[in-house]
């Protein structure tokens, strides 16, 4: 497969995701600048973490407004893959591309540490390797990560099977404990509603490989391979 | 001119920001305090017609200084 990973000015996590597609499940990826305004021939894209513009004005705020998202807005609106990781969520957010925001962190503290998380629903491309039941293991770092949508949205969130990740404890529980930011729901990653464009605060490419204390968060990216191979092979005929 | 623009949390958005700023004012012995709420504000200096400034403001309050899904805003124009 073919990979955009995107840069902004302060993106932080681009080579590492970068790093997971390439060195460790072996795909072709490009680095594309926030000024450039096409993805070039891809099959997913990766709106990495970061800090885009310091953060400034609201998190995601001035990056969704770069060239390059107009491109992927484009490519999502043609059913095109797009994951947003950490900052990338707040991104795609901003950009409208999924539905809500990220508000600063319940405690008002940034929050940096290994989290856990159940998938809500294996329907999605970034859940269906994920064993049913399974609880991941992987890390967060985000001072803005509380997901807030208002009771409407919330609804059509759960009706259409959009919420993807969710905070639990160590055993699989929805708790309040469990949940590091005060998201609504114990949110921590959605699709919208025609699946192809989804984010999640925690990051998954932190944690694709033994070295790294955890291999769960390669569970989104295989199954995100899987989906797009499927759509790559040729109907039957 | 000047544009000065407040933005607020919508009210049913956390905010934890206020919540903290209250307990701070009801440990230094303000009594009454209901709520607080912590916002922005910002200052644009713009040259032009008023009414398209207005506009343009106003358009610009939507698409980027605030979001929508949390955030009111209101401005004057002096």
């Amino acid at each position: 497969m073919n990979f955009a990973v995107l840069q902004f000015p302060a993106s932080n996590c681009d080579q590492d995701a970068v790093h997971v597609l390439k060195n460790v499940l072996g795909h072709s990826v490009r680095l594309v600048w926030h000024k450039d305004l096409s993805l070039g021939s891809v099959d997913g894209v990766v709106v990495p973490g970061g800090f885009s513009y310091g953060d400034h004005l609201r998190t995601g705020a001035i990056a969704r407004m770069s060239p390059i998202m107009q491109a992927v807005q484009q490519f999502a609106a043609n059913g095109g893959t797009v994951l947003g990781i950490c900052n990338g969520f707040q991104i795609l957010c901003e950009a409208g591309l999924l539905p809500g925001a990220l508000i600063r962190n319940r405690s008002l503290q940034f929050r940096c540490e290994h989290v856990y998380l159940k998938a809500a629903t294996r329907r999605s491309g970034f859940t269906r390797a994920i064993p049913s039941g399974q609880v991941l293991r992987v890390p967060i770092a985000h001072g803005e990560g509380c997901y807030f949508a208002d009771e409407s949205t919330l609804k059509t969130l759960q009706a259409k099977d959009q919420i993807l990740f969710q905070y639990t404890t160590a055993e699989g529980q929805i708790t309040d404990a469990a949940n590091p930011n005060g998201s609504l729901l114990n949110i921590a990653g959605i699709c919208n509603e025609r699946g192809n464009v989804a984010g999640l605060m925690p990051h998954p490419e932190r944690a694709s490989e033994g070295l790294m204390g955890s291999t769960d968060g390669r569970l989104v990216f295989e199954g995100w391979l899987q989906e797009l191979a499927e759509r790559k092979r040729p109907l039957a005929a | 001119m000047k544009a000065k623009i407040t933005v607020s949390p919508k009210k049913a958005v956390l905010d934890p920001q206020g919540k903290t700023v209250q307990n701070a004012l009801e440990h230094m012995g303000y009594k009454g305090i209901r709520a607080v709420h912590v916002g922005k504000y910002l200052e644009i200096e713009v040259e032009g017609d008023r009414e398209i400034v207005r506009q343009q403001i106003d358009e610009a309050c939507r698409k980027l200084l605030t979001n929508p899904v949390i955030e009111d805003y209101q401005f004057t124009l002096e």
